[in-house]
């Protein structure tokens, strides 16, 4: 096979994996948008400040040394002991619920019926207070975020695609453990909103809010419940992406990056996200990789926001979305 | 007893329909600009100038520009970042290509560029709605800061990639480079500023106003009573980023100086001057200028309290700052979501009352 398509297909099989690596964020805000409406931009925070809660946890970090140093004049840090990876995933779950608990009870709860845009801007807001939180309670240098993830590249790949075309592919080996990752979750997600009872309860409101109202299902719960598993959701890619490229605050810009996935897969669809996600990993990477050294690289920054704005122009609703229907 | 409609008889048609029908906000408009064009300009100073009220005027711009488009239009924009630096490379451009020209001129075209940028990315509107639009205006942020940092032709292949105003005069008074006074500088974005204001308040009581607010509230009734959506929808992008662009460029040649397009004009930047808008009041000149006031004036007011009082670490203000702008901004979310242009009508309802409760 010609060298140029050998590359081609490499840079193909890493957009793939860049892409659901994309999606993994971006089901966190589909998720939120279907249960309540609100478009989350919070969403990208939420894993930088669940990656740093797990780090400062795992480390034993003391919360708020910083604040607390400057106070007081002490020079504290750490505790002085460190918790097993699995303990500390687990207690990190425990503050993303109560960080959606919190979420619900002091925002949310008074922001019913406003309109969308407010409630945009409040998770804006919320973003940028969970940012100063996170660097507040844990510091802001960069972390190295090691929960015994494999790293680096995979032999096994390379060894194999060696043997079919004599030419052996760079795959890391992290990405491949997300692609799992991001299988199981949404297989996960899929079980639970249809055959769980909450999981029902959580479709029928995000069919209809006072339908669901009327028949006893509360809502305060439900938003309480998407929330927490966003938060998971968020810790998730938080793991991903911290493992990957260290935990700091450029973390949060991910968000950005799933914008694109969500407007061409829909803002309401979770096969959207997977989807849709593949399709920006794979597009960004390819033009970076053909028209990229043409007209001066990066051009990961904008491409995916350019492909998904032309296709939405023939598409207005994404890839999957719900049909929009406008009357008078 | 007297800030009243009662006892004030309009005579003519151009009375009835002025600005500012009642006669206490008319002097109270007056009083305003009579303190910023004769009282503040002589005492101005450095610190003032630079920290508060440049700023506050440049944004206000920015935020007027926005609220047309966001409050008046309802079309989501989070491009601001991006058209903003349109105008000051376009005013760079001109700056340095065309030196014998006023910069005046220069700022002003500047804009008409960026009007033309904004046409461009305001045609998916017609298609797009809602937050896909918001997301879609991203994509003009992400490539034009692209655009500006790799094609060289724009910073006019300076090593640094930076562009640096040159010296500019108006009236033989230096309104940009180094030598400028806090003064120079007041009065010139004052001016414009004013220019702005006035057109922008004229235009939305008029019939491309009531347009953009009919689009606003329902675009397909509106296109149903014969309000052409294409030309509503591109008029208000266009006046939108014209705004945004004289802002874009007095931000660059008369506040900072020496920009580097993704530090000045960045994505955060879309989202300060969304926060003014819709902090503001969406719909609302006055709530422009009073979101802008606000979030000028937040960061100076908890900097000086916390490294200045406080004398913390000023890493640790930075990210204390952050905190208490984004619980502020929910909270007044929560309290009043239609913004300080709210507070402000409740302000005058009870002043036409006033002394009697009901």
């Amino acid at each position: 096979m010609p060298d140029q398509l050998l590359f081609a297909m490499e840079v193909m099989l890493n957009g793939l994996m860049a892409g659901v690596m994309y999606a993994l964020v971006a089901l966190g805000f589909v998720l939120i948008y279907k249960a309540s409406g609100i478009f989350n931009y919070a969403q990208g925070v939420l894993a930088l400040f669940a990656a740093l809660t797990l780090v400062g946890i795992q480390q034993g970090q003391v919360p708020f040394a910083h604040l607390i140093n400057a106070v007081t004049g002490l020079h504290i840090t750490h505790f002085g002991w460190t918790v097993p990876s699995a303990l500390a995933i687990l207690l990190t779950l425990g503050v993303m619920v109560a960080l959606a608990i919190v979420i619900e009870k002091l925002v949310l709860k008074h922001l019913v019926n406003q309109p969308p845009i407010i409630l945009f801007m409040a998770t804006i807001g919320m973003a940028y207070f969970l940012e100063g939180f996170g660097d507040v309670m844990w510091g802001a240098d960069i972390k190295k975020l090691d929960v015994g993830l494999p790293q680096g590249i995979s032999e096994t790949v390379e060894s194999a695609t060696d043997a079919m075309f004599g030419y052996g592919f760079f795959i890391d080996n992290l990405d491949i453990v997300a692609t799992l990752v991001a299988v199981a979750l949404v297989a996960a997600l899929t079980i639970f909103s249809q055959y769980s009872k909450q999981g029902r309860a959580l479709r029928a409101v995000a069919d209809d809010h006072q339908a669901a109202l009327s028949v006893g299902i509360s809502l305060r719960f439900i938003w309480i419940l998407v929330w927490s598993i966003a938060g998971f959701v968020a810790l998730v890619a938080g793991i991903m992406w911290g493992s990957k490229s260290g935990v700091q605050f450029s973390l949060s810009l991910i968000a950005l990056k799933a914008l694109p996935v969500l407007m061409l897969g829909g803002f309401t669809s979770i096969p959207g996200a997977i989807v849709g996600g593949l399709i920006i990993g794979v597009g960004e990477k390819l033009f970076e990789f053909f028209a990229g050294p043409l007209i001066g690289g990066a051009t990961e920054n904008w491409f995916a926001y350019v492909l998904a704005l032309v296709f939405l122009v023939f598409r207005p609703q994404g890839l999957f979305g719900e049909k929009i229907i406008e009357r008078v | 007893m007297f800030y009243r409609e009662a006892g004030d008889f309009k005579t003519s048609y151009r009375e009835d329909s002025q600005t500012f029908p009642i006669k206490f906000d008319r002097l109270r408009f007056y009083a305003v600009l009579a303190v910023a064009y004769g009282v503040i300009p002589l005492l101005i100073n450095d610190y003032w100038a630079n920290a508060v009220f440049v700023p506050f005027l440049i944004y206000s711009i920015a935020a007027i520009g926005l609220n047309i488009l966001v409050g008046y239009a309802g079309q989501v924009s989070l491009g601001t970042g991006g058209f903003m630096a349109v105008g000051a490379y376009a005013c760079y451009k001109l700056m340095t290509a065309f030196p014998e020209v006023s910069i005046f001129v220069h700022v002003l075209i500047a804009g008409g560029i960026t009007a033309a940028v904004g046409v461009l990315f305001g045609l998916p509107s017609l298609r797009i709605k809602g937050f896909y639009l918001a997301v879609a205006t991203l994509a003009a942020q992400f490539f034009l800061v692209w655009l500006f940092n790799k094609v060289p032709w724009f910073y006019n292949y300076s090593a640094s990639g930076q562009i640096n105003a040159p010296d500019r005069t108006i009236f033989g008074v230096f309104v940009t480079g180094a030598q400028t006074s806090a003064m120079a500088k007041y009065m010139f974005c004052l001016v414009m500023l004013t220019l702005v204001a006035v057109v922008a308040r004229n235009l939305t009581r008029g019939t491309v106003g009531r347009k953009w607010m009919a689009i606003r509230d329902m675009d397909i009734a509106a296109e149903i009573i014969g309000v052409n959506p294409l030309t509503t929808k591109i008029t208000a992008f266009a006046v939108s980023s014209f705004f945004i662009g004289i802002a874009g460029a007095l931000f660059f040649s008369v506040y900072l100086g020496a920009a580097e397009v993704g530090e000045a004009f960045g994505i955060q930047k879309s989202f300060l001057i969304l926060f003014m808008v819709i902090i503001g009041g969406l719909g609302s000149i006055f709530g422009s200028f009073a979101g802008a006031a606000f979030l000028v004036l937040l960061p100076v007011l908890l900097k000086n309290l916390l490294v200045g009082t406080l004398g913390w670490p000023t890493d640790l203000a930075a990210h204390i700052e952050l905190m208490i702008v984004g619980a502020l901004i929910v909270i007044f979310l929560i309290a009043e979501p239609h913004g300080l242009a709210q507070l402000w009508r409740v302000a005058k309802e009870k002043l036409r009352l006033w002394p009697f409760p009901h």
